[in-house]
């Protein structure tokens, strides 16, 4: 169906080549990954870039001739170095897999063994000759940019870093030079500057010893930062594949467009916006293009047959008929900050915090106005949701002082009376576990309001719809338990159950770190929109500056249970005071070239 | 292409299967998925006769269970089915009416237990640090001891009364049942829709009653079933040892003891009352585990998604 793009210096075949690649359930009923189709040059990172349920997990899983259970590959080949993967006969298979092919997980913690050292899990991936010897080892520790020492070989893996985890688990997958190594979202789980370290140990790597590695993401600037060429997977499908480059500064596929457009980004002030409609279930149609709901663009033909990828520069294709045309988006402008007459609703002097012993908060003392949304930005460990916890009320192992509308607020939720309660709401991270699972939304909701209003049944039930409609979800949510909903559904719940007390501060803890980028995008413009109309004041932690810019008016950075930069967001995002800060704006992965060579110079 | 075309109609007879699903209420449609495995027809199949035979049995005795009617140890005839025991009395009688008060005294022996053993479970998990602490050390102390052998030894001192057993029978339990609660519990009160309860200023007994509940129920119903297991046999073990009921009451466990010497003339008359309690045993265990798969199948991988899609925004 499709002729292979063939370029002049691709003389004799690639390091990696896969043809017409298919996965599908065991009953051959849906069809998880379709027709997949990609070559890779030897030292050539490509990345795949992909939302939840999209099927790239799989797809990466897939190169390595793995599926998970229930799954089975259907057709297609897989060619590594000359070899075909599909043929090989398990034992073959298994022999193969560590040598020819690698895999890094997302999480290096549950991927290495906790009870055998560093050092005995690394020899493990040697040759049976090589085991013994350490200063192999250390060469290979030293290469990922870990110390070579042999004390760090004893260790075991709780004694480490989520960073050098990963690193472990990089150094183990290049232990035996493979040709092909799959990198499943490595640094999701780290703070920016780890992130950054960590790519850059990865793209020297497959630099230096000419690997091919696929990097699989749902973060298309950290895509953009390691990857020179870029798929594009939508319900399991590549919509398009390109150079870099070009598919992020003129992507062809109405999907690529959309997705570009959610993720904020931390050059650029400019509001991001969502994808309509709600993501496909797992698994590719068969009869038409998958995004075709969702699509601006589609035609009659888009949904009556399945577009073929058409090549539209070299190296540049993409599944879509129309891929010269363009959707009238809203031009990506500045954004008009706000200026909030900063009467303080809320101020915190002072406000130490400890976990038992050990003191995590070393007196903070900051403000919030009324109406203003501030940021709390800082990376994993420098306090900041044990800040938000403690103005929540939910840390009572705190001491100093705070005020709520100029009135002492105590420390402690039980302590405080229902009216400040309901005043201050608190939204969780994890939106799949702030709902109890065995009660439907309306009567979470309900049940909320019924803590501090005596109402009847009938005026509860039209203010949890009210309190629904104003997050945008449909009153037939009420009845719906929280496994009906998908992450982005649930969060919104979560506001909703925040708005229906009519509170003055909503406290956001990291409330997207946990959503998809399309789905964040709605998220925080539905906040930003609250904020608008409602004059709420939003306290919203994160440790994404990107996620800030366009939505919080004022930025308070933390470090190590210290706050260490205040200011107006744009101030602080162009003029950064603090070292911190100026370290958390270089290592934010970022979208373009020049945003890229700007950061070094920060 | 023709591959796509039959893939496109699987997809719609797909879509007309979800549609025929749909049409029946959600709660048939989980009775179904729960039936669909063997275990659970086993289990309830084996658990439902029994507890007929137990409930409705007494209607169909052929004679009074204590009536003398043949001669001690007589083999199986048409008049006495499964023979005679001891004291020449009818065996199939005296089955049909001796499972009433094992099994009662079981379920109530249990459900005291559970209620007790989830209760101080539930407090220690929610509450934690002393609380827990003293709960379940003074717990540890109580499982030093060895139980059926307290039992014992407040039966003999202080006579044999149905609420007294059932009472040492579920203490025997709370102990066990509570460290299962405890540890579910423990779970369940990390959750952030428990800290969000308390931030808003919800009462511990409410929280407990509301949000922790509700989401330890499983771990409660696969602790009942394992514990009714084990109360029949501790029962039917203090029946054996005429510790629950004197003769000449018809029960399982007391005809065990009377009629073990006779084993060679007339087997039926232990074999029967012993299969009927194994029968039963393995049925309840059955329908537990298959309960605990059923109520787990949200959480495994590759779990089948909820058949309709939501319409909505995201």
């Amino acid at each position: 169906m499709r002729v292979p793009v063939s370029t002049p210096e691709r003389c004799g075949e690639a390091a990696v080549v896969v043809r017409g690649l298919c996965v599908t359930t065991a009953d051959g009923r849906r069809c998880l990954v379709d027709d997949a189709s990609l070559e890779l040059e030897p030292g050539e990172v490509l990345g795949i870039v992909g939302e939840s349920g999209s099927g790239k997990t799989t797809l990466g899983l897939a190169l390595l001739h793995h599926c998970r259970r229930g799954l089975c590959i259907g057709r297609g080949t897989i060619r590594v170095a000359g070899r075909d993967l599909g043929t090989a006969a398990p034992e073959e298979l298994r022999q193969l897999r560590g040598r020819l092919v690698c895999y890094v997980p997302q999480d290096p913690a549950s991927a290495l063994n906790p009870a055998l050292r560093i050092g005995t899990q690394l020899a493990e991936c040697l040759e049976p000759r090589a085991r013994r010897d350490r200063t192999q080892l250390l060469d290979l520790l030293s290469a990922v940019k870990l110390p070579p020492r042999e004390s760090f070989l004893e260790s075991f893996p709780h004694q480490l870093s989520g960073g050098q985890l990963q690193r472990v688990a990089i150094a183990m997958a290049f232990a035996n030079r493979p040709r092909l190594i799959v990198m499943d979202e490595p640094t999701t789980g780290l703070d920016v500057t780890t992130q950054a370290h960590v790519l850059d140990t990865v793209r020297q790597l497959c630099d230096r010893h000419h690997v091919a590695a696929i990097y699989v993401s749902h973060d298309i600037a950290v895509v953009a930062a390691i990857a020179r060429r870029v798929a594009v997977v939508y319900a399991g499908r590549i919509v398009e594949i390109g150079p870099t480059e070009r598919v992020l500064r003129g992507p062809a596929h109405p999907y690529t467009r959309a997705l570009i457009h959610a993720v904020p980004d931390i050059d650029d002030a400019t509001p991001v916006s969502g994808i309509p409609g709600h993501a496909p279930e797992a698994g590719a149609e068969f009869s038409c293009c998958s995004f075709a709901p969702r699509c601006t663009l589609a035609v009659d033909a888009c949904r009556e047959h399945l577009p073929d990828l058409l090549t539209i520069a070299p190296g540049h294709e993409v599944r879509c008929p129309r891929s010269g045309d363009r959707e009238n988006l809203p031009p990506r402008g500045p954004v008009a900050v706000r200026e909030t007459s900063v009467k303080p609703l809320l101020a915190a002097h002072g406000v130490r915090a400890f976990y038992g012993r050990r003191e995590v908060l070393h007196g903070v003392t900051f403000e919030v106005g009324a109406g203003e949304c501030v940021a709390l930005v800082g990376e994993s460990g420098s306090g900041k949701t044990t800040l938000a916890r403690c103005i929540g009320g939910l840390h009572a192992e705190a001491r100093g002082t705070m005020t709520f509308h100029c009135e002492p607020l105590p420390l402690d939720t039980r302590v405080r009376s229902a009216a400040t309660r309901r005043r201050i709401q608190y939204i969780f991270q994890n939106p799949y576990g702030s709902f109890n699972p065995r009660r439907s939304i309306g009567a979470s909701l309900a049940l909320t309001l019924s803590q501090f209003e005596k109402l009847t049944s009938s005026e509860r039930r039209g203010r949890v719809l009210a309190a629904l409609d104003q997050v945008s979800l449909p009153a037939s949510m009420a009845e719906r338990y929280p496994r009906d909903l998908s992450g982005g559904q649930r969060q919104r719940a979560a506001i909703a159950r925040a708005l229906i007390t009519d509170p003055e501060l909503l406290i956001c803890d990291e409330i997207t770190s946990a959503l998809d980028v399309s789905v964040q995008a709605v998220i925080t413009e539905l906040l930003s929109d609250l904020q608008r109309e409602r004059g709420l004041a939003m306290l919203f932690v994160t440790h994404n500056l990107a996620v800030v810019r366009g939505l919080a008016q004022r930025i308070v950075v933390m470090q190590g249970g210290h706050l260490v930069e205040e200011g107006p967001t744009d101030a602080v995002m162009r003029h950064p005071q603090s070292d911190e800060t100026k370290r958390l704006l270089r290592d934010a992965p970022r979208f373009t070239a020049a945003g890229r060579e700007a950061a070094i110079h920060l | 292409m023709a591959g796509h075309v039959s893939a496109a109609a699987r997809s719609a007879a797909r879509s007309d299967a979800a549609r025929a699903a749909g049409s029946y209420p959600a709660w048939i449609r989980s009775v179904r998925e729960f039936f669909s495995r063997g275990s659970a027809i086993w289990g309830a199949s084996l658990t439902a006769a029994v507890l007929i035979l137990v409930a409705i049995g007494p209607l169909f005795a052929g004679y009074p269970p204590i009536d003398f009617v043949g001669a001690p140890f007589e083999s199986p005839s048409l008049d006495l089915p499964l023979g005679a025991d001891i004291m020449g009395r009818d065996v199939l009688s005296r089955v049909l009416s001796g499972g009433t008060v094992i099994l009662s005294l079981s379920a109530l022996a249990t459900v005291l237990g559970v209620a007790l053993g989830g209760l101080l479970g539930i407090s220690a998990g929610y509450f934690k640090g002393v609380a827990d602490d003293l709960i379940m050390r003074t717990l540890d102390v109580l499982l030093a001891f060895p139980q059926t052998i307290l039992a014992l030894l407040f039966v003999s001192v202080l006579g044999s009364s149905f609420l007294l057993i059932a009472v040492l029978v579920a203490a025997i339990h709370a102990p066990q049942v509570a460290r299962v609660i405890r540890a579910a519990a423990l779970r369940v009160a990390g959750e952030d829709f428990v800290e969000y309860a308390k931030g808003i200023g919800t009462p511990p007994l409410k929280i407990m009653a509301r949000e922790i509940v509700p989401n330890v129920i499983g771990p409660l119903l696969v602790e009942g079933g394992l514990r009714f297991t084990y109360s029949i046999a501790l029962i039917a073990g203090l029946s054996f040892l005429g510790l629950a009921q004197d003769p000449p009451a018809a029960n399982w466990g007391l005809m065990l003891n009377e009629n073990r010497i006779g084993l060679a003339q007339n087997p039926w008359a232990v074999v029967v009352p012993v299969g009927l309690i194994a029968i039963l045993t393995v049925g309840v265990n059955l329908l537990t585990d298959a309960y605990g798969s059923w109520a787990a199948r949200g959480n495994r991988p590759g779990a089948p998604q909820p058949a309709e899609i939501i319409e909505g925004p995201l």
